[in-house]
């Protein structure tokens, strides 16, 4: 019999720790060489720790959510065999709790949450609310009133399953472990469970870029509406021509290829702020974030150096980040690296949103529902296809004039889409 | 000037008073009550307690008296009863002096000061007491005023010669040989009827054209029909204009004077709370009319400083101002309590007596309430029959939609003693199932109590 220590692997290039999302393995497992025992995130990506061994566990370190530094213990496994990493194992498997304190880097673990409170059993309905009145006076026997009173409740909130809607004592313990009735919706009732959830993996990531994002940029937004009828007839267009190699276009490429005629005029743009050093740095590559939507939640996956790539390649690219991100399987280089983001919800695009910039970038471009709307042409209305671009901007280094400059020429390129594909 | 200082300062011992005293010593309140008369108020000493002692003679002295004339349908027979009015008073008295010394005992149990003197508001923290020994500044936390009410007088006939109130009817010495009686209110009415079954000749003089004008109709008609029986004869609609030497001179319903030949003219037309010597004149209280405004938890517009009883308003009665007492003294306590009582039953003790609880048929048909009305004679009761007296019912009125009792009201001898269970049952919030549902111990009248909710069900089962 031995033991063998799994510890925390470097899972990426200037990673000190990571965050433990998911435990494939409890104490008492048996698991095979290989099996999966963990998924720690990064940064960016969710990276899976498989067994190097087989056995039993014996002892795991840390719950989901914690943080845990490269190289710290991780699982322990009792193996058949001998092992050079042997030590005496915790015989008593409800050692776990204590066992933190007896590793030899006890700082690696940083808060360590009390489990969350299970949420109290909801109480069956003792009263149907009883409708009362406005100004009828409830109905109760001193003794319950007189609780009532010490309790601080207000007898007209409290339902009466009694006679005549008495509330009895039981009803006014339920009223007071389970809040108000709502009044005058007979079996509709007021659900005061409260389930704790823990913001953890993606989630947390998400939570602290978002706050980051937002108490760092004072975020300008400017709506601007845009015309893409003939951006469409040509889209149509391109798309009519069969071809096995080069997937259908979306919307997408188009954009990202009037961002990249546009920030070439505007180099502020395209650039990362580094705000504690006061530096903004222009990117001459445009590697442009596709806000997208997967069952984790959200991630930005980076089409890099869009300034070199046809409408159908990045057309390809943006379908591979977008099947790796879904899946999973998009690794830290798809994650990062973008100097300006487009953020679009699709169909549920609305009319007009206030996109929160990928920080430390400047810009972020959102997409608005598009939808056939009838303009004035000056004498008559036409049918058009209309669609809002809501992008946001950080004030700091952007100016109102600058981004409505940019968001103007986007315009400009979106409704004549050859200019996108002339040199000026 | 001694000076004392408290945490409560009651004024006025009557049964608000004293109760409200009683309570906050219970509770560690340190608490000096002040009284300018006797401990017990009007109710124990020229109110509930001695009128009901005199009624009480006067019931026995009737019951002699039909068996002297022949007419006890137990087959009774006696001679000629006499009455000792002298002892009847002394007897009298001697219970409301022992009255007098429990509610001095249960202050001093409570460890509750005592102070006998006028008390006077300095301001809503410190009142100036003049006993016999001198003054004393009472500086206190928190005041509850209860100082109750006295008989009102009427401008054309003020207290004084033959001209009674009923604390002087409660000390008369010899029955009148006549007795007139300003006023056919439950004041009125008991010491009017009680003193013709003593023998007084009683002419009952009422300016409304009804008598008992706080209960209905139906109530009323067994004490009327027993008012004629007694030979009292009641004026309705009559004017009271003045005395005359022997006489009451009154203004008849027909326009018609009259002289009312009476040896006392005793006025019972309400009573006034007593405010004065107070100093209520340093608070500045808020009124209501000429009573002192109070909340929920009676307190008056002066922080720290309650009111309680009958200074207060209607309905002036002393199991009103007792629960007012007692809630006051938990408030000053640091309790939560507000009024929520129910109901505060009434009882009026003529004859037969009238007991009332919560609503009548004809207040909550008022109030929009569709209700169910039961009513149980006494006639079919066997406990009445047994007692030879079957006037007078139990009535009870619940609300239609649920069969919450809404109010519970009987007319009959002893009928008194059911005020408990009518109580009760408002306060408990009872359905008529709940008091159908109760097995009523038999035989007794308070199974009419079940049998008219029965009825009101539409099951009674001995009708």
């Amino acid at each position: 019999m031995g033991e063998h220590v799994v510890k925390l692997p470097d899972v990426g290039e200037g990673v000190a720790e990571a965050e433990l999302v998911e435990w494939h393995v409890k104490v008492g497992d048996i698991v095979q060489e290989d099996d999966l025992l963990a998924s720690v995130m990064t940064d960016k990506a969710t990276v899976e720790i498989p067994s190097p061994v087989e056995g039993e566990i014996i002892w795991t370190g840390g719950d989901i959510g914690d943080t845990v530094a490269i190289g710290s213990e991780l699982v322990r496994v009792r193996t058949a065999g001998g092992s050079a990493e042997a030590k005496a194992p915790p015989k008593d498997e409800t050692a776990k709790a204590a066992a933190p304190e007896a590793e030899p880097e006890p700082a690696k673990l940083q808060t360590r949450s009390p489990k969350p409170e299970l949420p109290m059993a909801p109480r069956k309905s003792v009263a149907a609310a009883v409708r009362r009145t406005p100004g009828e006076r409830p109905i109760a026997s001193p003794s319950v009133r007189l609780a009532a009173r010490e309790a601080g409740v207000d007898m007209r909130q409290v339902g009466g399953s009694g006679p005549a809607g008495r509330i009895t004592h039981e009803d006014l313990d339920a009223f007071l472990a389970r809040g108000p009735e709502t009044p005058g919706a007979p079996g509709l009732v007021r659900r005061t469970d409260v389930t704790e959830v823990r913001v953890v993996g993606l989630r947390r990531r998400i939570a602290e870029k978002m706050a980051l994002s937002k108490s760092r940029i004072p975020h300008i937004t400017i709506v601007e509406e845009v015309d893409a009828t003939a951006l469409e007839e040509l889209r149509a267009a391109l798309n009519k021509k069969p071809a096995a190699d080069r997937p259908k276009l979306t919307l997408l490429p188009f954009l990202m290829r009037a961002i990249v005629r546009a920030v070439a005029e505007q180099p502020d743009l395209n650039a990362l702020f580094d705000d504690d050093a006061g530096i903004l740095r222009q990117h001459a590559g445009v590697h442009i974030g596709i806000a997208t939507q997967t069952p984790a939640g959200l991630v930005v996956p980076v089409v890099k150096h869009a300034e070199a790539r046809s409408l159908w390649d990045s057309a390809a690219e943006v379908a591979r980040l977008a099947e790796r991100a879904r899946d999973g399987s998009a690794s830290r280089e798809d994650l990062t690296g973008s100097t300006i983001t487009i953020t679009s919800l699709g169909p549920l695009g609305a009319i007009a949103t206030t996109p929160v910039i990928n920080h430390p970038e400047v810009a972020i471009v959102g997409v608005n529902r598009m939808a056939v709307r009838p303009m004035w042409d000056g004498t008559a209305f036409v049918p058009r296809r209309m669609m809002n671009l809501s992008s946001s901007f950080d004030h700091r280094v952007i100016d109102g004039w600058d981004a409505a400059v940019f968001v103007q020429r986007l315009k400009e390129l979106i409704e004549t889409p050859a200019l996108m594909f002339v040199d000026a | 000037m001694e000076e004392i200082s408290c945490r409560l300062l009651v004024i006025g011992a009557g049964p608000g008073g004293y109760v409200c005293a009683i309570r906050a010593g219970q509770l560690g309140i340190d608490t000096v009550v002040v009284e300018r008369e006797r401990l017990g108020g009007t109710c124990l000493n020229v109110g509930c307690i001695p009128s009901k002692a005199i009624i009480h003679v006067a019931e026995e002295f009737e019951v002699l008296k039909t068996a002297a004339a022949g007419k006890s349908v137990f087959g009774l027979s006696t001679t000629e009863p006499h009455i000792d009015f002298a002892r009847t008073t002394a007897w009298k008295d001697e219970i409301v002096q022992r009255l007098n010394n429990g509610v001095g005992g249960l202050l001093r149990k409570a460890h509750v000061k005592t102070l006998h003197g006028q008390a006077r508001f300095r301001d809503g923290k410190t009142v100036v007491v003049e006993t016999e020994t001198g003054s004393t500044l009472v500086r206190a936390e928190a005041v509850a005023i209860a100082s109750g009410s006295a008989p009102a007088e009427l401008p054309i006939l003020p207290f004084g010669g033959e001209v009674i109130s009923s604390t002087d009817a409660l000390a008369l010495t010899k029955v009148p040989q006549r007795l007139a009686v300003v006023g056919a209110g439950y004041i009125g009415l008991e010491l009017g009827m009680a003193f013709a079954k003593l023998g007084s000749k009683v002419t009952v003089v009422e300016a409304l054209p009804r008598i008992l004008p706080a209960y209905d109709q139906e109530l009323i008609q067994p004490v009327a029909r027993r008012l004629s029986e007694l030979g009292v004869e009641v004026l309705l609609g009559a004017e009271a204009l003045g005395e005359e030497k022997g006489a009451l001179k009154v203004k008849q319903a027909d326009g018609k004077a009259r002289k009312v030949a009476a040896d006392k003219i005793l006025v019972t037309v309400g009573r006034r709370p007593v405010v004065d010597g107070l100093g209520l004149e340093e608070l500045v209280l808020d009124m209501n009319g000429r009573f002192i405004r109070i909340d929920e938890q009676c307190e008056t517009s002066m922080r720290g400083v309650y009111a309680i009883g009958d200074v207060t308003g209607e309905p002036m009665l002393a199991h009103r101002a007792m629960a007012q007492g007692e809630m006051v003294a938990e408030i000053v306590a640091g309790h939560a309590r507000a009024w929520d009582k129910r109901c505060i039953p009434a009882i009026c003790f003529t004859d037969p007596e009238i007991v009332s609880a919560g609503l009548s048929p004809d207040e909550a048909r008022a109030a929009n309430q569709e209700v169910k009305v039961g009513l149980f004679p006494f006639s079919a009761s066997g406990r009445a029959m047994s007692r030879a007296n079957e006037r007078g019912f139990v009535r009870v009125t619940a609300r239609a939609d649920n069969h919450l009792v809404l109010g519970i009201q009987a007319v009959g001898q002893g009928a008194s003693e059911l005020s408990t269970a009518f109580g009760l049952a408002i306060e408990m919030g009872a359905t008529l199932e709940d008091v159908a549902g109760t097995i009523h111990a038999h035989p007794t009248l308070g199974e009419s109590f079940q049998e008219a909710a029965l009825k009101a069900l539409g099951h009674a089962l001995h009708i």
